[in-house]
């Protein structure tokens, strides 16, 4: 069995859009994105003691090997990195693309994503990577298992939650509450630097520089602009009548 | 002072025993490295880099040593992210580590020291006095240490050590008498010390030669020091460094050394220290203050301090227009040449730079001795393992090696100096520049020391002066923490050992002692004595409280400040 | 130009979010506007699309869509864009429609920007706003081609309803994909509404030193249950055992961003304010008139939190049963 898991390095610290190019400024330091950390987990634990393998799949700059042998650390078995200039700036449909060409390659039973990224990028990839791979996805996962070719979710929503059965292969995304990640034990962390890590361009995937990138993007950013400043404040002080002011605020603004 | 409150009347439940063990791990469970280094600091990297050298050379050594010949384990997320200085630094390590062709600038650092001026400070002039001769830094070059050690893993990296980040070494590993590695700590307990749903408990990880590179009040190396009955001469004493990154407007053209105020300069007070100013390139400077936690004021809070200290006219000047870009905080070993350990070594151990003591406070200088010695800690450590024999005096070489070096030279001469500053900063400044006029040959004759928590403490209301944060140019505590990129998790154990009932006074002095807010003083106990209240996740770990009365031990790894310009 | 709505609906009624999407869609004076139901027994829903707005309602209605599945609705959406030529399809923001939302980009190759808070018209075409990096930057974002796919925040926009007339109704028939008839739904559950969690409350009323006493988060509590929101706490508090880790904003603790965030006897420092900045509307009560949050609250009290909010909650608990 194969589990294949989508993993993200994003940048460590306050993120920063770069003026430049209006982009997320991915210069500096990276990290694991905390939120696929539970996809890895989720994969290690359906793996359990059996032989399954594990594999983490990312699209990134060269830098992203760092994260990818953290993921290995964790417990998986070898590590797909499409790290090409030409893949920068891919908005999430460009991003899909080549993600489900790699994960297209591996042909994973099951493939494992986070509930998003903490760099606000990359939310709803795995919806995008299904429909290309034509494989059912169930989203918001608090709860997986698997038995027999068919996976059974819990998928959280706003009114309570659904169990949900598909067949595999399947695409699935967890939720942060799914589970607690592991931290990686010295061993793993010292036997990470053993494991096969493969570094891809797209033309290996069969893909030219037009699918993805800027070239291969099809939403852009036009302009950045500090927020709207928080207009109005007031501050008073109470002389018995703050709580009525209070609420004459609130319904102001509907909030009440 | 009979009668005076001292903090060291209210000792930490602490006892260094606590952190000696055999390994406990089942044998084919242990972790087996050949040379295991504690800590990717300067001193750590350079003996890292140095083996890796001479590994290179000898592949029928590198052999020997098994899958992982060297490994470094550093506690704090990546190296540079718990190191910290001003600095300016004497590059002949550099030079003597890396050999033929290496060129100073390929490393990352902000230029040569163009130019310097000291300045003897009242609350609204600056005196400009002619440096001291200890003070003269031509030749030297400014880096962030922070950035020298992410520079340094690198090249460590690519000698073939493997670094560990995010992995503590909390206990000692001792068998018949020898050093055989360390314990890692446990990551995923709760702040009951229960374990959480990640829980991962540390490992054995054993090997042929452990060194200690641990940096300022190394908690194994105090353990060592203790357990084979190293301790020097005099007791260490430290003192609190505490300094800012920033962004500004005007290049700084030179390097800048302060004294006097806001420090007070007489002698019951012991405000021994000074600020310095050092440009990082065309858009950054940095400016920190250093104190000696020898002082006896309660009140006494080397934070706040550097923010009265940027409110002075002609610092102020120098930040207009700029931002604050990063903050940080660690101690300094200052007891110098009398305070190092009788041996820097113990069968199967080595012990190099700031958990020593390797720091020559009259120059401000330590960064260049903690490279040395973690190169002169390899080569001691190679020629044992090559010899294939590793009896309890194979190490000795190592502490002749530091003898014969420029380390113990340079100590030497300045033996007495930090100890006449306990005489008030005018009395001593004379004694001092006495001593290094006639390089030390002059003996003053050796005053007693006392290590730093049995000063009484006095009280004044020193508080009052500081100034009210302004958010632009001064700054409270919490905001420094935010600042220096800590974000530690707060469900775990708390790292820090204090007693927690102690005399108001001791309480408020911790409270304002710590950089980072993390004591407070809690519920009156009645009797003049009050509980400590911690907020340990605001730690940055610079060492403070071990030096007035408690003891730090290091938290899960990974914690901490994440430090990249300092 | 022409825009279709994707509407959502749940226990007989559209979903107000949707409507508000809807309303929106409206308001940009295209002459078709579109929306899709797809569900069991939802044809009877078609008039409502109509009153705020939809010109031509696109009803899938079967037994089988009944489950909130995305993947038959991309069938569905896909045959409708392709069938029609709609530029523009919009969602608001929920569990389904981000997943139909973006499965619907990639089977139609098409661009789409999510999180958006509003949707101008710009040098004739659509650009987006957004919020990004916690609120701390508003960013301009555009397609480059059509169809353009646009996810919207969830309560962008107030449902109104715009007086039009009964829409064109049309059946959808459409050939669902192989994959997506995999999935199927085995079981449900609604949630026993004990109050929203922290992540996904609207109102947070959170609760700092200044509270005083472990006893006085009863006040926080109260507030929270007549604002139907959820009990938040500072790491002070929960640093000092009065309110549970799994209830901490901040830093290290959980981001929020409701639409209405009330602090009490909170200080405000930069750990706890990087977690709650991005709320809509920050009330704050403290005593100390220096407090740092007052700097970034839209309202402000300095005043006793045990005078002011025991007061506020009856007059909320009064106004809310009125």
């Amino acid at each position: 069995m194969k589990i294949a898991v989508c993993v993200k390095h994003v940048p460590e610290g306050p993120a920063r859009i770069d003026p430049g190019s209006k982009r997320l400024d991915r210069s500096g330091e990276g990290m694991l994105n905390r939120f696929d950390a539970n996809a890895i987990e989720e994969a290690l634990r359906i793996k359990g003691d059996g032989d399954a393998e594990i594999v983490v799949v990312s699209m990134g700059p060269a830098s992203a090997a760092d994260t990818l042998r953290k993921a290995l650390a964790m417990g998986a078995d070898r590590a797909v990195l499409v790290s090409d200039d030409a893949v920068a700036g891919s908005d999430l449909l460009a991003t899909s693309r080549v993600l489900a060409k790699a994960l297209e390659r591996e042909a994973a039973d099951l493939v494992l994503f986070g509930q998003q990224a903490s760099d606000g990028d990359g939310a709803v990839l795995w919806a995008a990577v299904a429909e290309r791979l034509h494989l059912p996805v169930v989203s918001q996962a608090l709860e997986l298992t698997l038995a027999d070719a068919t996976l059974r979710a819990k998928r959280q929503n706003e009114f309570g939650y659904d169990v949900i059965e598909a067949p595999l292969p399947a695409v699935v995304a967890v939720s942060d509450a799914i589970n607690e990640p592991r931290y990686a034990s010295l061993k793993g962390i010292m036997g990470a630097k053993k494991k096969p890590q493969d570094v891809l361009s797209l033309a290996d995937l069969g893909l030219g520089p037009d699918d993805a990138g800027d070239a291969g993007s099809r939403t852009e950013v036009l302009a950045l602009a500090a927020p709207p400043a928080r207009g109005g404040a007031q501050k008073i002080e109470d002389d018995g009548n703050a709580a009525q002011a209070i609420v004459d605020f609130l319904a102001e603004r509907r909030l009440i | 002072m009979t009668g005076a409150t001292r903090p060291s009347s209210y000792p930490p439940p602490f006892d260094p025993r606590e952190f000696v063990s055999e390994p406990t791990d089942p044998a084919d469970e242990r972790i087996e490295v050949g040379v295991l280094i504690v800590g990717a600091g300067p001193a750590g990297l350079a003996c890292a880099i140095r083996l890796g050298q001479l590994l290179e050379e000898h592949p029928d050594v590198a052999e020997r040593l098994g899958e992982v010949p060297v490994a470094v384990v550093e506690k704090g997320k990546q190296p540079g992210s718990h190191l910290l200085s001003g600095a300016v630094v004497n590059p002949r390590s550099l030079r003597r580590l890396f050999g033929a062709g290496f060129r100073l600038e390929d490393v990352p650092s902000y230029g040569p020291v163009h130019g310097e001026a000291v300045y003897m400070l009242t609350r609204r002039a600056a005196l400009r006095i002619p440096p001291p001769p200890t003070m003269r830094n031509h030749g030297n070059v400014v880096f962030s240490v922070s950035r020298l050690g992410r520079w340094l893993g690198e090249r460590a990296e690519e000698g073939g050590a493997m670094i560990l980040p995010e992995t503590p070494a909390g206990k000692l590993l001792v068998s018949h008498g020898r050093v055989v590695g360390v314990r890692t700590g446990d990551k995923g307990r709760g702040r009951d010390g229960e374990a959480l749903g990640s829980f991962e408990p540390g490992s054995d990880l054993v090997a042929k030669v452990t060194v200690l590179a641990e940096g300022t009040q190394g908690h194994l190396t105090g353990v060592a020091l203790e357990h084979f009955g190293l301790r020097g001469n005099e007791p260490q004493v430290w003192e609190l460094g505490v300094k800012e990154v920033w962004k500004v407007a005007k290049p700084l053209d030179r390097v800048i050394h302060t004294m006097g105020w806001p420090l007070r300069t007489a002698a019951k007070y012991r405000e021994f220290g000074g600020s310095f100013i050092y440009p990082m390139g065309d858009d950054m400077l940095t400016i920190g203050i250093v104190v000696g936690l020898d002082y006896r004021d309660a009140e006494l809070s080397a934070h706040d301090l550097l923010q009265e200290l940027k409110t002075h006219p002609k610092i102020r000047a120098l930040l207009e227009g700029g931002e604050r870009v990063g903050w940080g905080a660690k101690t300094i070993p200052s007891g110098g040449f009398h305070a190092l350990p009788k041996r820097l070594h113990a069968p199967g151990l080595l012990m190099c730079g700031d958990g020593v003591g390797m720091v020559n406070i009259p120059t401000l200088k330590g960064v260049h001795y903690a490279i040395e010695s973690g190169r002169l800690a390899a080569e001691s450590a190679f020629a044992a393992l090559q010899r294939g024999n590793t009896p309890a005096t194979a190490l000795a070489s190592y502490d002749d090696a530091v003898r014969s070096s420029f380390i113990w030279s340079d100590l030497h001469e300045v033996r007495d100096i930090r100890q006449v500053f306990g005489r008030g900063f005018v009395v001593g400044g004379a004694l001092a520049s006495a001593m290094t006029v006639s390089k030390g040959r002059i003996e003053i004759g050796k005053l007693p020391a006392e290590p730093d928590a049995e000063q009484p403490l006095l009280r004044t209301s020193r508080a009052e002066r500081y100034p009210v944060p302004d958010g632009t140019l001064t700054f409270d505590k919490l905001s420094s923490v935010f600042v220096s990129g800590n974000k530690t998790r707060d469900d775990q154990p708390n790292h820090i050992r204090v007693e927690q009932r102690v005399p108001r006074e001791v309480a408020e002095l911790w409270t304002y002692m710590c950089p980072a807010q993390v004591y407070e003083v809690g519920a009156d106990e009645g009797d003049g004595m009050v509980t400590v209240q911690l907020a340990p996740s605001n730690c940055v770990q610079c060492g403070a409280i071990t030096a007035k009365g408690g003891r730090l031990t290091p938290p899960e790894g990974g914690s901490g400040p994440e430090y990249t310009l300092t | 130009m022409s825009v279709l709505v994707f509407l959502e609906h749940h226990g007989g009624e559209l979903q107000k979010g949707a409507l508000g999407v809807l309303t929106k869609a409206a308001s940009l004076g295209e002459a078709d506007v579109g929306a899709v139901l797809v569900g069991g027994g939802v044809r009877s829903l078609a008039d409502d699309a109509g009153s705020y707005g939809a010109t031509n309602v696109y009803v899938a209605d079967d037994a089988s869509f009944d489950p909130p599945l995305p993947q038959s609705r991309v069938d569905v959406l896909a045959k409708v864009v392709g069938d029609h030529g709609y530029e523009t399809v919009m969602f608001a923001n929920s569990v389904l429609a981000a997943d139909v939302a973006a499965g619907l980009a990639a089977r139609l190759d098409a661009g789409l920007n999510w999180d958006l808070a509003d949707l101008v018209s710009e040098n004739g075409t659509l650009v987006g706003k957004r919020p990004a990096l916690q609120d701390s930057v508003y960013v301009d974002v555009g397609w480059r081609s059509t169809p353009r796919i646009a996810l919207f925040r969830a309560g962008s926009f107030d449902a109104v309803q715009t007086g039009g007339g009964a829409p064109q109704v049309e059946d959808v028939a459409v050939e669902l994909e192989a994959h997506s008839t995999g999935a199927k739904v085995v079981d449900q559950q609604l949630e026993e509404s004990t109050g929203p969690s922290i992540e996904d409350a609207d109102v947070i009323v959170a609760g700092g030193r200044g509270l005083g006493a472990p006893e006085s988060f009863a006040l926080a509590e109260e507030l929270a249950r007549a604002l139907g929101g959820a009990v938040g706490a500072t790491r002070a508090v929960v640093d000092a055992g009065w309110y549970p880790y799994s209830a901490q904003i901040g830093q290290t603790g959980k981001t929020v961003s409701p639409k209405l965030y009330v602090a009490l006897g909170i200080s405000g420092a930069i750990q706890h304010k990087v977690g709650m900045q991005s709320s809509s509307v920050i009330v704050a009560i403290n005593r100390d008139a220096n407090a740092p949050i007052f700097e970034f609250s839209d309202l402000g009290v300095v005043g006793d939190v045990h005078e002011v909010v025991p007061k506020l909650t009856e007059l909320v608990t009064q106004r809310k049963s009125a």
